[in-house]
């Protein structure tokens, strides 16, 4: 290889990484002061590109000056730092003092929300962006060709970068900031109206988002699938800058970029595996990031009340679950086609939702990438099948060995954290997974995926296959319940109400963790084999992020408190999805509304709803 | 001197569902230093912290100046000029000591000269030294100074003191006695949370003794050290 090559290469990472720095720095700051991990910062940036393709367009019919094409790029980022201000004025501010994996679902409702607006807004096409005036040239560096807007994107990160830290340095609400970021309540007690700080923080942090955004316009163009895109990205780039911590954020964002710049040379198809596999590999040698620190005071819960009080089944929950049980097998002898199809459905979320609770609600760990398991037990059912050539039976055994074996792998690092990393870091696993399975077309279709993956001739029709649904669920679910009242169940809860006097008495916390979430990662990959036969097919939507999410959805219906709860609100959220779904062209944002009202409204979910009426 | 600046009654507080104050009712008149006296887990710093609005009160009224500050957010309650010095310091370890006394700076009430940083130097010549130093590269003496220093640039009439003297070096909690007393000299009362008398006697006018979540004993600090029984009733471990 030659220097030019290499320099320039070198060059076109340092201007992603400086694009990806403004976005991350937003994010990182907007955590640092209200400790939000705020989801809603991809669509931020997705909005601050859609306003810039239709401000920037406009001024420049005025003039084609550089200085209206930037003006342009300001307005939009002011815009989308107003709207900032917005969401922390109706919805932040009712987040501060709820649990982690609450605010995370909430901000994710934002997205799903602003994901349909911008459709309605800007409809389905992507819509590409002018180039900048004056930087539509190339420039040749040692012979070979680089465009000048890259060149402009590299200066432009370091200087916010200093613009921030004089920010942050020379004025009353920067050091505010950064004494909020360390002891917030502290800064309440010396009068500073937080209220206002927060809101200012949320205008700062939209705001570079915005300009993220809007900077990208010549490069891409604006789509509606860039939110979730840039989120993981600019996660990864805080989590391993350290939360909260702007020059850790620079820090990260240019290694990222020089690792993708190269990595796509030598692994053209797994740029992304090697950007979460150096996440993984600084979170386990420092788990606070390359300049993080530790949370001063770590007082408040990433989780809301677990599972308390597990009694056994009383006379009335025995019938219960009887009636539900012979309701479920009774659907093929009564119910049409269409019946029969949601109710084997219903099963699987029931025990994929009831693996994930196991998790959380007994366990304490916030998976946020529950799906890949769910996924990759889909994806080996049903490539063995259609590429392997294997008949069904085995298939089916292989999606729960492939799901716990992933969750092992994964599981592995996910355990060595706790709190919001350990969520961050289930989620950018979940990630890979995903990125695997869409890049590596020839194996896995790519985002077609494979189709072709039917049961067995005797399981073939709907009613027979429900039976066998029903079956490996039930049985999952029941062996699963098991584990909960078991000691082991016992040791997690132990561990997850306090891992340091579980430490203190001998329990090897992490390796019980561990197993757990392998146990976990198991039963949802069974769950993920059994959808992948019932669908006929598999593609990449299986381990994305909106099916962890609409797993996280099902067992806040049903109350993460409760053990049977993820079952009742898996069958509830589905049921509700397939019949609203086809009815309304804005699902999405109906979704993102009612996970929001879920969190402000039932933080308990139906079964709390329930007993708090009762009582 | 007999105007009250800070009154509680009836003020109960607690965390989740322990109860830790069942009904306190204590005063504090402009200009005086008072000490809430009583045993570890007595409920001192609890007080405190609900004064503030830090812990919401579960029952009772609070007033200061003249106003009704109960369910008053914390800002709210510092603005009114009741400052707060916690017990664990809590200083901003990022930031450097003038940074530290930023945080803390309102406007000046009631035509007051207002507290400055150079003020502040003169005060604690200590800080003046290291004001470019990051807090976290301090002393515990030095940042309990920084944490009072910190509260005065707030201008505060009254000042909650959360165990000022508590394991710091006996020369550094001297000095801890002298800046209580000069507080009380620029008319700021004091409200100390304190388990030492010496301390205690050294700077306050009056105790007012604390024992499981109720205020037993009110009186001079010169009645406490001469009354046996009471100190080993409520203070003597």
């Amino acid at each position: 290889m030659d220097v030019g090559f290499i320099v320039v290469q070198s060059l076109s990472g340092l201007a992603s990484a400086s694009a990806l720095f403004i976005i991350a720095s937003g994010l990182t700051l907007v955590f640092g002061v209200t400790r939000i991990v705020n989801f809603a910062h991809g669509s931020f940036y997705m909005l601050g590109a859609y306003i810039a393709v239709t401000v920037v367009p406009w001024l420049l019919e005025i003039d084609r000056s550089p200085t209206l094409f930037f003006t342009g790029v300001l307005i939009s980022a002011i815009a989308v730092g107003v709207l900032g201000v917005l969401m922390e004025l109706l919805l932040l501010r009712r987040l501060y003092k709820v649990p982690e994996l609450f605010q995370l679902l909430a901000t994710f409702g934002v997205v799903l929300m602003v994901q349909d607006a911008v459709l309605k807004i800007w409809g389905p096409v992507d819509i590409p962006g002018p180039r900048a005036p004056g930087l539509r040239h190339g420039v040749e560096i040692l012979g070979q060709r680089f465009p000048a807007y890259e060149l402009f994107l590299i200066v432009i990160g370091p200087a916010v970068l200093g613009l921030l830290w004089l920010l942050m340095h020379r004025t009353r609400f920067g050091i505010l900031i950064r004494a909020a970021t360390r002891d917030r309540e502290m800064v309440g007690a010396l009068g500073v109206n937080q209220a206002m700080l927060f809101t200012g923080t949320l205008f700062l942090g939209a705001a570079l988002a915005g300009l993220g955004g809007a900077l990208q316009i010549p490069r891409v163009s604006a789509s509606s699938q860039m939110d979730l895109s840039i989120i993981t990205e600019a996660f990864v780039v805080t989590v391993i800058g350290g939360m909260g911590s702007v020059p850790g954020a620079f820090l990260a964002a240019v290694l990222i970029g020089q690792l993708q710049a190269f990595g796509v040379l030598v692994f053209p198809k797994i740029t992304l595996v090697l950007v979460f596999l150096l996440m993984a590999a600084v979170l386990v040698v420092k788990p606070w990031g390359l300049l993080g620190r530790p949370e001063a005071a770590a007082g408040r819960a990433a989780l809301p009340e677990g599972i308390l009080a597990v009694r056994g089944f009383g006379r009335v929950e025995k019938l219960i679950a009887g009636l539900a049980i012979a309701a479920m097998l009774a659907v093929p002898v009564f119910g049409d086609a269409y019946t029969v199809k949601v109710a084997t459905e219903v099963l699987i979320f029931a025990l994929a939702a009831f693996s994930l609770n196991f998790l959380v609600g007994n366990g304490g760990i916030v998976s946020f990438g529950h799906a890949a398991y769910f996924g990759l037990g889909a994806y080996a059912a049903g490539l063995l099948v259609t590429k392997g050539g294997l008949p069904m039976e085995p298939a089916l055994l292989a999606a729960p060995i492939a799901g716990g074996l992933f969750a092992a792998l994964f599981g592995f690092f996910v355990v060595r954290l706790s709190g919001i990393y350990l969520a961050m870091l289930t989620l950018a696993f979940a990630q890979i997974a995903y990125a695997v399975c869409f890049q590596w077309v020839e194996v896995t279709g790519g985002d077609n995926g494979v189709v072709g993956v039917w049961p067995s001739a005797w399981a073939a029709s709907r009613q027979v296959y429900h039976y066998v649904v029903a079956a490996c669920a039930i049985l999952a679910i029941i062996a699963l319940r098991r584990v909960v009242y078991a000691p082991f169940g016992a040791t997690l809860r132990a561990a997850r109400d306090s891992e340091q006097r579980a430490d203190a008495i001998g329990i090897d916390v992490r390796t019980h963790r561990w197993l757990a979430f392998t146990l976990a990662g198991g039963a949802a990959g069974l769950a993920g084999g059994l959808y992948a036969f019932s669908k006929g097919s598999i593609d990449p939507t299986l381990l994305a992020i909106p099916l962890s999410v609409d797993f996280l959805a099902m067992i806040l219906l049903g109350g993460i408190q409760t053990v049977m709860g993820a079952v009742a609100g898996a069958a509830a959220f589905h049921t509700i999805k397939d019949i609203f779904m086809p009815l309304t062209d804005f699902w999405r944002f109906l979704l993102g509304a009612s996970i929001i009202a879920l969190v402000l409204v039932f933080p308990r979910g139906l079964a709390g709803a329930f007993a708090g009426w009762r009582a | 001197m007999a105007e009250a600046v800070l009154e509680v009654s009836g003020l109960k507080a607690g965390y989740g569902p322990a109860e830790v104050l069942f009904g306190v009712d204590l005063t504090l008149m402009r200009g005086e230093v008072a000490a809430l006296m009583g045993r570890n887990g007595a409920g001192k710093s609890t007080t405190m912290k609900a004064i503030m609005g830090l812990l919401p009160a579960r029952a009772g009224r609070l007033r200061f100046a003249g106003q009704d500050i109960t369910g008053w957010a914390p800002y709210q309650v510092a603005r009114l000029g009741l400052g707060y010095v916690p017990e664990d310091r809590r200083i901003f370890t990022d930031l450097t000591v003038a940074e530290n006394l930023e945080v803390g700076r309102r406007p000046a009430r009631g035509g007051r000269a207002p507290w400055t940083p150079e003020r502040l130097w003169s005060f604690f010549p200590n800080l003046a030294e290291m004001r470019g130093r990051r807090a976290s590269a301090m002393s515990g003496g030095e940042q309990q100074m920084l944490t009072i220093a910190r509260t005065l640039m707030g201008n505060p009439d009254a000042v909650l003191l959360d165990e000022p003297s508590e394991g710091l070096a006996p020369v550094i909690v001297e000095q801890m006695a002298e800046a209580v007393l000069r507080m009380k000299d620029e008319g700021i009362a004091v409200l100390l949370s304190e388990q030492s008398l010496d301390f205690a006697a050294a700077v306050a006018d009056r105790a007012l003794v604390i024992e499981r979540g109720e205020i037993r004993w009110t009186g001079t600090m010169d009645a406490l050290e001469n009354d046996e029984q009471v100190r080993a009733t409520w203070l003597t471990v």
